[in-house]
């Protein structure tokens, strides 16, 4: 009969599996951004001086505030995690909303960056830039396309830690259970990391 | 069952832990910034890029963990790392080759 009751009320739970699990995604985001890095690094030992040239026109004090902000974020999300381990429910869903701001300020910035680009007639495709030499366009191509994919992973990240907000709201993540807002946080730190190598390999070509 | 719990809470620093992390990685930074206004020729790609690699350290082993981990977690992801590293120094290789032709 204990057996029974015992089976019935066990409910199966494997956080490190979940944690694993969302590893091995993480993985697979490596080598999508390394297949990225390594086009880079061909392009940009090929075609040094015209890199050296292009990144001129990169804002390193948007990059570096960028930065900034996304290293803040993943600040707040770790401590959104340590404050749900101790019990504070209302402390870890305030760095969440944090962490959601701050996510939403990086990419307002990316908006205007991009949006001064585009004024300036720099966008993949337009007479401005085609009109350069071959290096240049192929600079601009991969800082489209590299930062473009990772603004798109940090509005994956934005809908997800809005999730995750809602869950602990809920009491569904709550101090004894919360390996969701963990994975969550793991995906936000690699796009943290994979930032922090963006930035110095665009903005800070001197 | 109360034993696994505590295993759980092990994953975890305290806020100041984080705070000095997170001053470590501002700090770093700027230190990547100032730095690439130095001309220091073929050593400043390689300066940054150890600048990024220590961060990315810092934020992997704190922010994600690793460090309180199980060691199979470290393990894996020292594979995948290695990995990566196997695809940059074959296509390297692989492109010093086409270009000497």
């Amino acid at each position: 009969m204990s057996t029974q009751e015992h089976t019935v009320t066990y409910i199966h739970r494997d956080d490190i599996g979940a944690r694993m699990g969302m590893w091995l995604f993480l993985f697979t985001e490596l080598l999508l951004f390394g297949g990225m890095f390594i086009l880079y690094s061909i392009y940009r030992f090929t075609y040094p001086d015209a890199f050296h040239l292009a990144a001129k026109e990169l804002n390193t004090i948007i990059g570096a505030f960028n930065t900034a902000i996304l290293l803040t974020s993943s600040l707040t999300m770790a401590l959104s995690i340590a404050a749900i381990q101790r019990n504070q429910k209302s402390l870890s869903i305030f760095l969440q909303f944090i962490t959601i701001v701050l996510a939403l300020g990086f990419m307002v910035n990316k908006y205007f960056e991009w949006g001064a680009k585009f004024s300036h007639g720099i966008y993949p495709g337009s007479d401005v830039l085609l009109s350069k030499p071959a290096g240049e366009i192929i600079f601009f191509g991969l800082y489209y396309v590299m930062t473009g994919l990772h603004g798109i992973h940090v509005i994956i990240g934005i809908v997800l830690i809005a999730i995750m907000m809602r869950f602990t709201s809920k009491g569904i993540i709550k101090s004894d259970s919360y390996v969701k807002l963990e994975t969550i946080g793991l995906y936000w730190h690699l796009v943290d990391i994979i930032w922090i190598f963006l930035f110095p390999l665009f903005y800070l070509i001197t | 069952m109360e034993k696994k719990q505590e295993k759980y809470l092990d994953n975890s620093h305290s806020y100041g832990n984080y705070i000095l992390v997170w001053l470590a990685l501002m700090a770093l930074t700027a230190v990547t910034v100032a730095v690439a206004g130095i001309n220091l020729g073929g050593l400043t790609v390689a300066t940054a890029l150890i600048i990024a690699s220590v961060k990315a350290y810092l934020v992997l082993t704190i922010f994600m963990h690793l460090k309180s981990e199980s060691k199979i977690f470290r393990v894996f992801v020292a594979v995948a790392l290695i990995f990566l590293l196997v695809s940059f120094i074959l296509l390297f290789s692989d492109y010093s080759f086409i270009v000497r032709n």
